[in-house]
């Protein structure tokens, strides 16, 4: 299919050729697109981030980010993410090089490292909730549980394509076709990586400034 | 738990005579319909050939069928409104109780911006820009497909809204905190939220979908500069599409977690902000209004264009200025709420941003003069909406830069001398410029022409009803009417209201015209046939093609290296060549999957409005299971063979060979000749 698609295209060729149409889904329309969708979602973000910039001094007399965010544990919850981005691209390395097994395994790696993040990420929203520090008690809090939640819902959606992957890579190995799905589930992990940066530095490192 | 949720009996408004009516004369157009299709045996049609289809052109009809479906609606709702308010007046009631009317105004904004401007405008673009870059498809057939379930999705569930349960009677906007729980505890503000989402998130992918096709998916030698005009307004609509839409899905998901989950963004208490809603909102909102204008700028630029046989005055300035647009239309958004109570120097550069987009507007309308200027224009249908166009939009823009001014918008502000102003820019730029495409394009999407006569009658009847309906709010405005009253005491205002619903109904009979329009064009479809493909002389590649074109679009992809790529082929005899042997095309499948995916998505939303938990759950495993499914479908493509390409390509061309385009009056060398004279002396005189 690869060869068919770079063949020069134009009238004069046509004639010769087998094929000198646009190839549709080629891989580089779908990633190009799928970085498209990856901008708008970050626009996604930008909106919450702006609400969470706007109303984060709105503490409605309850607990300001001082009062609740542990440092430490985020650190570990970051290293996790941030890991999980570095195996990913260990993933992808073996992929391009038509390794199943390590590409299994690093995709492996991957999801435990991005559900340890996500279960502590829960595990802090319960312990905010069971203190009576929930997303009803304050505009601070309502847009602290978005904008993480937000993030945290994403991850989520990104471990439930990566179990897809997993499956998919087994039963079908590394076609071309699964090698532009898991370069598009690639950008989707790493762009979240950066949001976190940015969640992380907007909310959790200024928030205990 | 309640199996249905907060749903039952007493959600169908059993004793609204008008809704009642309303709701059994649908459903007995729906009934007729389903007989008809019936008894032609158009089932499969309907299924294989359209409502499966990943065809753009076919896509892009249904969206324009939808549009008008919905410009039905919309309209019935500004009639209703008029009336009342025609009736209602020295203290009388009207024939409109409050909670209804609040209904309509609300229906009436939020339909005819999302559901009948936003598909009308999707819909062209559909069915012309993959032909006019010599692509054979969007760049993702399928998500097209699926683009439009969404937003046919969304419309569905606001019509769901008149026979179950209620409307927002919030305003198109939803403001809060008036749109919140405690002040809106019915389901009108949930069904708006829910078909907005849905639909918008089908307008995203469409401007992704779009985006790649332009970037990517060009005929060879085409260069971007080389793009036909309404090709690149599109492209910058899409641009905003992309930029904009997110920040709607995030402000309505931020009033969905207010309303169901008591977070508190947007709510008088605990710390919340209703000014970030408006924020946020208009931040999407404004560039949408040029999302809505800016193809119809392209679509006017393409038919001054071609009837006047010239090529488009200044086309780089054009392109530009639709992107200084689209940047301009980013920052502008306080000014929808000058009033907020930012500081003096905040109003002013918003206010003063405002009016600079008037500068990039005057480009634009100085090059269709320009283009127009020694041309010989031709008067047809499409040309007339233009015309009035430009006199129409110039007004609105002018009282839009008067708006712009801080100081006369606090005098202004929510007046109906505002509801003028966007009527004369929405109605007479983007609507005016979709009829003109409609008029334009009609022929190459159906292959047979319209009425022209009745055409330009309905031309007629818009125009001056629009300003019979129009004019005298901006008088009302300056009398002090405010927007969205139920009913008036103030004798000054009566005669004002009755010229404006005078004019609607005179709005009315253009838009009867239209469809009378649209009957005559299918009863004498066999008289009237589009055999050439060509029928205005037309400088784009979608001319090229035949009238419906060909499922492939292209047999052979076109070489580009002009931006009136069809004329120069015309005019150097390149035009309708037949290579000694086609190559196979490849094409994908229709599929059911973007209706499943979309009408499980619709299924969520009613379950989210009606808080159905366990519809809610089902059609969310649902979507995703039918997304799986398509992920992991076989046989989603196929081959065209040459044969066939062969057939159909001689099919076609049998009509214009052996005298090529040599229809009376869309003769080839002395209109090719008289064009690039005028060309030629346009540009001498406007620089001398």
């Amino acid at each position: 299919m690869t060869a068919i698609a770079q063949i020069p295209q134009g009238a004069t060729a046509a004639s010769d050729h087998h094929d000198d149409h646009h190839h549709h889904d080629t891989s580089e329309n779908t990633i190009f697109g799928f970085w498209l969708y990856l901008m708008t979602d970050c626009l996604l973000f930008a909106s919450v981030f702006a609400t969470y910039a706007v109303l984060f001094m709105n503490t409605a007399g309850g607990v300001s980010g001082r009062d609740i965010f542990e440092l430490d544990y985020v650190a570990i919850e970051t290293a996790a993410l941030l890991f999980s981005s570095i195996t990913y691209g260990f993933a992808m390395i073996a992929a391009h090089r038509q390794n199943k097994i390590a590409t299994l395994g690093w995709l492996l790696v991957t999801f435990a490292f991005g559900a340890v993040f996500i279960g502590m990420e829960v595990n802090e929203f319960h312990h905010l909730i069971a203190e009576g520090n929930g997303p009803s008690r304050s505009a601070f809090l309502s847009s602290f549980f978005a904008l993480v939640g937000m993030h945290g819902l994403h991850v989520t959606a990104g471990l439930i394509w990566m179990a897809v992957m997993m499956i998919e890579v087994v039963k079908r190995g590394l076609g071309k076709r699964t090698i532009t799905r898991l370069s598009c589930l690639s950008l989707f992990w790493h762009f979240l990586d950066i949001v976190w940066v940015c969640v992380f530095t907007v909310v959790y490192l200024m928030g205990v400034v | 738990m309640n199996l249905l949720g907060k749903l039952s009996w007493e959600a169908i408004p059993y004793h609204e005579p008008i809704i009642m009516g309303t709701l059994a004369v649908v459903g007995i157009a729906g009934v007729l319909i389903a007989f008809a299709i019936t008894r032609a045996k158009q089932w499969n049609t309907l299924w294989f050939d359209w409502i499966t289809s990943v065809d753009h052109k076919r896509l892009g009809v249904m969206y324009i069928l939808l549009a008008l479906i919905m410009l039905i609606r919309g309209f019935s709702d500004a009639i209703m409104m008029r009336t009342q308010l025609a009736m209602a007046t020295n203290g009388a009631a009207g024939y409109l109780p409050p909670e209804h009317y609040d209904q309509i105004f609300t229906a009436h904004g939020v339909i005819m911006i999302m559901f009948m401007a936003m598909p009308f405008m999707i819909g062209l673009m559909n069915i012309v820009l993959p032909l006019q870059i010599g692509a054979r498809d969007v760049a993702f057939p399928f998500m097209n497909n699926l683009s439009f379930w969404l937003s046919a999705g969304g419309a569905i569930l606001i019509n769901i809204s008149l026979g179950l349960g209620e409307f927002a009677k919030t305003g198109w906007l939803a403001y809060p905190p008036l749109s919140e729980l405690s002040f809106s505890p019915g389901v009108g503000v949930d069904y708006y939220i829910w078909a907005l989402q849905i639909s918008g998130v089908g307008t995203l992918l469409t401007g992704v979908n779009f985006l790649v096709t332009v970037f990517k998916m060009r005929a060879p030698g085409m260069k971007l500069m080389d793009m036909p005009i309404f090709t690149w307004t599109c492209t910058w609509a899409n641009v905003l599409i992309v930029a904009s839409f997110p920040i709607l899905t995030a402000v309505l998901g931020l009033l969905t977690l207010d309303r169901y989950l008591d977070f508190h963004f947007f709510t008088n208490d605990l710390g919340g902000n209703a000014m970030m809603y408006i924020n946020l909102f208009w931040a999407w909102g404004h560039p949408e209004v040029y999302i809505l204008v800016l193809p119809a700028f392209g679509i006017f630029s393409e038919v001054i264009s071609t009837f006047t046989g010239k090529r488009l005055f200044g086309y780089k300035s054009m392109v530009w200025a639709s992107g200084a647009i689209s940047i301009l239309g980013f920052i502008v958004w306080l000014h929808h709420f000058f009033t907020m109570g930012s500081s003096a120097n905040v109003n002013a550069f918003f206010g003063i941003m405002t009016m600079i987009i008037a500068v990039p507007t005057g480009v634009k309308l100085f090059n269709w003069l320009f283009t127009m200027y020694r041309g010989r224009l031709r008067m047809t249908a499409p040309v007339l909406w233009t015309l009035g166009f430009m006199v129409t939009f110039t007004i609105g823009g002018m009282t839009g830069v008067l708006l712009a001014v801080p100081g006369a918008d606090y005098v202004l502000h929510n007046s109906l001398f505002l509801i003028a102003h966007f009527h004369n820019t929405i109605i007479g730029g983007a609507v005016f410029g979709y009829l003109a495409g409609f008029a334009f394009w009609f022929s190459k999407a159906m292959g047979f022409h319209l009425n022209e006569r009745i055409g330009k009658a309905s031309f007629w009847c818009w125009q001056v009803g629009f300003y019979m309906a129009f004019m005298p709010l901006y008088v009302l405005g300056f009398l002090g009417m405010t927007r969205r009253l139920n009913h008036s005491d103030n004798p000054d205002w009566n005669i004002w209201l009755y010229i404006a619903c005078a004019g609607a109904f005179v709005i009315l009979v253009g838009i009867v015209l239209q469809f009378v329009q649209l009957y005559l064009a299918f009863r004498d479809r066999e008289q009237n046939r589009d055999l050439t493909g060509d029928p205005w002389n037309g400088h784009t590649l979608e001319w090229s093609t035949a009238s419906p074109p060909q499922f492939y679009n292209f047999a052979v992809l076109p070489q580009v290296h002009d931006i009136d790529a069809f004329t120069e082929k015309k005019e150097n005899g390149t035009a309708y060549q037949r290579p000694a042997k086609y190559a196979p095309i490849h094409m994908p499948r229709n599929t059911a999957a973007g209706i499943l995916i979309a009408g499980a998505a619709t299924a969520f939303g009613f379950a989210a409005v009606w808080h159905i938990t366990w519809l809610a759950a089902a059609s969310l495993v649902a979507v995703v299971a039918f997304l799986l499914q398509r992920a992991y479908a076989k046989d989603v493509d196929y081959y065209v063979q040459p044969d066939e390409i062969a057939r159909i390509e001689y099919a076609h061309l049998r009509h214009i060979n052996p005298a090529p385009a040599a229809t009376p009056g869309h003769g080839q060398a002395t209109p090719a000749k008289r064009r690039k004279k005028a060309n030629e002396e346009t540009i001498e005189e406007v620089s001398a």
